[in-house]
């Protein structure tokens, strides 16, 4: 095995902070909201005196009351236990943790993008409307598409909204309810055959080939009259690019449907190959992964989805269009879907990728590209060289962004699991790394991606974290399946999550039950 | 210099776009080699010895499972790198300059994103590179984002009445077509009964949830009339269109129009009456004052938490909940991510944890309840730190200084000639003022109120036509007296004209 970095000593800010609701005292205020001036009050009189006798409020909420310093440096003290990308190395695959730029933050934060509302007259947002209509076609030449909504404020949202254009289309050729079956793959995201399912389409799921490649085979023989349209990933959540999936679109198009591409991650692939060339009908990007938006412990977040010219008409409205002088909201679209989440999208998100793509130019985009999969290729040299890490599938061959990797050397040699290492990592200051969608069909799988904000001495210190934690499983198991040790907390009681009886989505029914 | 704003002068046609350089034939603006910032193995000499340790003599090596034909020819035709930050921000904040905004306008939209003062506190927090650059991670790796967002659920259980609340997902609309579905999955029915008043936005959202392939699979959204007068629910209405196969009667208080629905218990009592399961819409920041749903009936409670220190961000501040009894045939319909409170191996110690984890679509795929993904956390955790900072005794506060300034503002311009409030009654902070005595449209008035700094109300006129030339004024804590009078003596100039 190579020279690795030394594996630095960690522990993490452990502040066993109470919660929100245990604190504060009578009488305290966090912050005091105004209050409607003499003038008014005198004029209008008690406010109770408007709220329906039946409808006022009995009884004060029980919120905590705490003073200003006080809440600041609990929530303070919660993102100290809180491995953001930006305070560690987050390789979460399937994910692109990449650098938000700063200067976006900044930009975000402006007033002119805050504090605007989205029923604003068209000639006062011209800014943002310019940004979201250059940002459209800065992503139909990325995609070879012809027309993005940013509506969606979530990957699962942009293929629902792909499902609610797929009823559409058919519905409008009179085959609305003959063709309700749309195929995926298992190694696809699972919201694609969730919101398929959501939309009313049955879901039929096709299983890789043992060498981990999607079955051609297996989609020819699924393919009927009833064929609404294929949903894929590619490449895949295994990082593997499927050669032939210019096959696999023309078998559905043969058959009448249409055919969805899942690029959330496009991260590999930008500037090498587009939706358009492997003769694709619609895709999505999502911007909070391949276009640098932050995910904000878990959102919001924001997907483009794109189509052809022909399908532009149901899209959700509005569209923003240009007139050679103006921006426009184009609401006047009577075949559109109608909306998947009200007003216009995260549109914060919108700028980030606009400002990360000017950033970048066509050069910073394969530039981008090509990095991620060299780090990718890279890291699986030094991976492969720790005891117990296998990498199933496609052997010998290069994978892009990502790749599956397993444990189940290590579990069978040592009785230590990828849940396992998950959890020690936190006690070397790393984020988990992914494991995979379910179901597991690697077993004890893990699923890094270094994008290109990653360095060399990055790559190789997570490795150096990995191999230590593969040495502790071999000499004494037991601390890497007893971890964490050294993060905010210890091992979590998962049983009560489960059970009626002791679980509590709240403080108020924790407390409920704790005394029952 | 650049020219920021000619940049893309002929950028500007579908599907045949072209780019204009700023300077210059080479690929950047000087000579500089490309190594990016942003990217520290873009240096030459370190991609090189990458590409010896795996191997292969380029990175073409490594693409060679796509085949060529479905290989980009030639460069992407976008636009050049600004070549520094500098530049970057310059050029950016060139474009958004362009915006007016609610703080160099006074601003009188709301229609379902509104805007309300955000504590320099909810700011701070949402800016925290911890919590605004971490993604899923684990109940170790990312405990603080869990607390957070589990203290959100309890301090929105607090103001709603609830014992479960989900952690939000992505807007109001789509948690009420997930409450749908959830009542339809629970009763086995396909019918839900809507009121006549709700936004157009929520509603379509709504619909896209209820939609199915086949029409028998959908759910049916039946509207109910209203009372002309008070713009509350024409509970006759409900009685008549109410069927054995509703799932559920959904209503919202305060209504999209403004006033709030005082029925909550007969609208309650008349869903349960037939079978049928309650989903009652709020606009939490009312709930200082106004009864939590509970109190009235409600089963499910939906909402969004975009009022509570969220800035509107043209819209991109949506987030909406979902909260219901703590009962396992409700828990188990829930498409959200559930965040519960456990303990760990160690005594005294909190932890974290995901309830049911195997309902959503992570799991369950196409048999699981609706679909997830990434959803609101930066919001949420924001809401959980305005909640903890307003208290009782602000979300009081707040809730009395909204009400007292809205009516303030619609009695001012109630005696305007030619001006009318409608469903003044039981306002919240948002009313509908009709302008048919004055002869002019919606549209006429608020371009000329844009002349005076202002945005006048959201117009009504092609979403609820019945109500004539109306538009929807939102009047909140950050409206002063001023303000609310400078409104005034405009509309007072505007219709006279």
């Amino acid at each position: 095995m190579r020279n690795l970095p030394r594996v630095r000593e960690f522990h993490s800010p452990v502040w066993s902070e109470p919660i929100i609701m245990e604190m504060g005292r009578e009488g305290e205020r966090g912050i005091l909201p105004p209050i409607a001036e003499e003038e008014i009050q005198k004029a209008v009189g008690e406010a109770e005196s408007f709220i329906p006798a039946g409808m006022r409020r009995k009884t004060a909420p029980k919120l905590p009351q705490i003073g200003q310093p006080q809440v600041l440096r609990h929530y303070l003290h919660l993102s100290q236990m809180c491995l953001g990308m930006e305070t560690n190395i987050d390789a979460e695959g399937t994910a692109t943790m990449k650098y938000s730029p700063k200067v976006n933050e900044v930009l975000a934060r402006l007033p002119e993008m805050t504090e605007i509302h989205p029923c604003q007259d068209e000639e006062t947002v011209q800014g943002i409307l310019e940004i979201m209509y250059k940002l459209d076609l800065f992503l139909r030449e990325i995609s070879g598409l012809d027309r993005f909504t940013f509506q969606p404020p979530g990957g699962s949202v942009a293929t629902f909204t792909h499902a609610c254009v797929l009823r559409a289309y058919h519905a409008a050729r009179g085959e609305g309810s003959k063709r309700d079956e749309v195929i995926t793959t298992i190694f696809s995201h699972p919201c694609n055959a969730a919101t398929a399912a959501t939309a009313g389409f049955k879901v039929i799921t096709l299983m890789p080939r043992e060498d981990g490649y999607p079955d051609f085979d297996a989609l020819k023989a699924a393919c009927s009259g009833r064929t609404a349209g294929l949903m894929i990933t590619n490449p895949e959540d295994t990082g593997i690019y499927n050669p032939r999936i210019k096959d696999f679109v023309d078998v559905i198009h043969e058959a009448g449907g249409l055919c969805f591409y899942d690029q959330a991650n496009a991260n590999g692939i930008l500037g090498i190959t587009r939706a358009k060339e492997a003769g694709f009908d619609a895709c999505h990007f999502n911007l909070h992964k391949t276009f640098s938006a932050p995910h904000g412990s878990f959102g919001p977040g924001c997907a483009a989805y794109g189509v052809r010219e022909d399908l532009a008409k149901y899209l959700p409205k509005p569209v923003v269009t240009y007139d050679g002088e103006k921006y426009h909201l184009d609401d006047d679209r009577p075949e559109s879907i109608g909306k998947v989440r009200e007003f216009h999208g995260n549109i914060p998100a919108v700028l980030r990728a606009y400002a990360w793509i000017m950033s970048m130019g066509p050069e910073g985009l394969l530039e981008t590209a090509q990095t991620a999969v060299i780090n990718n290729n890279y890291l699986a040299k030094l991976l492969m060289e720790i005891p117990g890490v296998v990498r199933p599938y496609a052997e010998g061959r290069y994978r892009l962004e990502q790749t599956r990797y397993s444990w189940e050397k290590l579990a069978e040699d040592t009785g230590v699991g990828t849940k396992d290492i998950q959890r020690r990592m936190v006690d070397y200051g790393l984020q988990s790394f992914f494991m995979s969608h379910h179901p597991w069909i690697v077993p004890e799988p893990f699923t890094p991606e270094f994008c290109e904000s990653y360095s060399v001495d990055d790559m190789e210190y997570w490795t150096a974290v990995l191999k230590r934690i593969s040495d502790e499983a071999y000499a004494d198991p037991e601390l890497v399946k007893s971890s964490p040790h050294r993060a905010p907390i210890h091992m979590v009681n998962y049983e009560r999550l489960d059970d009626p009886d002791k679980w509590a989505m709240t403080w108020r029914a924790y407390v409920k039950k704790k005394t029952k | 210099m650049l020219k920021y704003d000619e940049r893309f002068a002929s950028a500007n046609t579908i599907g045949n776009t072209s780019f204009v350089p700023a300077q210059g034939e080479s690929t950047l603006n000087n000579d500089r080699p490309f190594i990016h910032p942003y990217i520290p193995n873009s240096a030459p000499e370190i991609k090189e010895k990458m590409l010896k340790e795996i191997g292969v003599p380029d990175v073409e090596t490594l693409y060679q499972e796509i085949p060529r034909e479905l290989r980009l020819k030639g460069k992407l035709n976008l636009p050049k790198a600004f070549p520094s930050e500098y530049e970057l921000r310059r050029h950016v904040k060139g474009i958004l300059s362009k915006n007016k905004t609610c703080e160099s306008h006074l601003n009188f939209l709301g229609a379902g994103c509104w805007q309300h003062y955000v504590p320099a506190v909810c700011d701070e927090i949402a800016g925290r590179a911890e919590f605004l650059t971490a993604y899923g991670g684990t109940a170790y790796s990312t405990f603080g984002r869990m607390q957070a967002q589990f203290e959100f659920q309890s301090l929105l259980g607090e103001l709603v009445g609830m014992d479960v609340v989900s952690m939000p997902s992505y807007s109001w609309g789509a948690v009420a077509g997930n409450a749908v579905r959830m009542a339809a999955r629970m009763t086995g029915r396909r019918e839900v009964l809507v009121p006549k008043t709700i936004g157009p936005e929520r509603l379509a959202t709504i619909r896209s949830f209820c939609s199915s392939l086949q029409e028998q699979a959908g759910i049916a959204i039946r509207l109910v009339d209203y009372d002309p007068k008070t713009g509350l629910m024409d509970l006759d209405s409900l009685r008549n269109k109410i069927s054995p196969n509703a799932a559920a009667v959904y209503f919202e208080n305060p209504s999209y129009l403004g006033f709030i629905e005082s029925q909550g218990e007969e609208i309650a009592e008349i869903a349960h009456g037939k079978g049928a399961i309650c989903i009652v819409g709020v606009d939490p920041i009312s709930l200082g004052v106004v009864a939590p749903p509970a109190d009235y009936g409600a089963d499910i409670v939906v909402g969004t938490a975009q009022p509570l220190g969220i800035h509107m961000n043209y819209g991109g501040g949506a987030i909406g909940f979902i909260a219901s009894r703590d009962e396992e045939r409700y828990v188990a319909e829930y498409p959200s991510w559930l965040i519960s409170i456990t303990d760990t191996v160690k005594e005294g110690e909190y932890g974290f944890g995901l309830t049911r984890f195997d309902r959503t679509s992570y799991i369950g795929r196409d048999k699981a309840k609706d679909f997830l993904g990434t959803v609101t956390g930066l919001w949420t955790i924001t809401a959980a730190v305005y909640m903890a900072l307003m208290g009782p005794e602000g979300f009081r506060e707040i809730g009395r200084t909204i009400i007292q300034k809205s009516h303030y503002a619609l009695k001012s311009l109630s005696k305007l000639d030619g001006v009318e409030v409608l469903f003044p009654d039981n306002v919240f902070k948002e009313f509908v003022v009709n302008f048919d005595d004055t002869g002019k449209s919606v549209e006429t008035i608020n371009k000329a109120l844009l002349a005076y700094g202002i945005f006048g109300g959201k117009d009504l006129s092609e979403d609820f036509p019945e109500m004539g030339n109306s538009a929807l004024y939102c009047v909140t804590e950050v409206h002063g007296k001023e303000d609310i009078d400078r409104l005034t003596e405009a509309l007072k100039e505007v219709v006279s004209k």
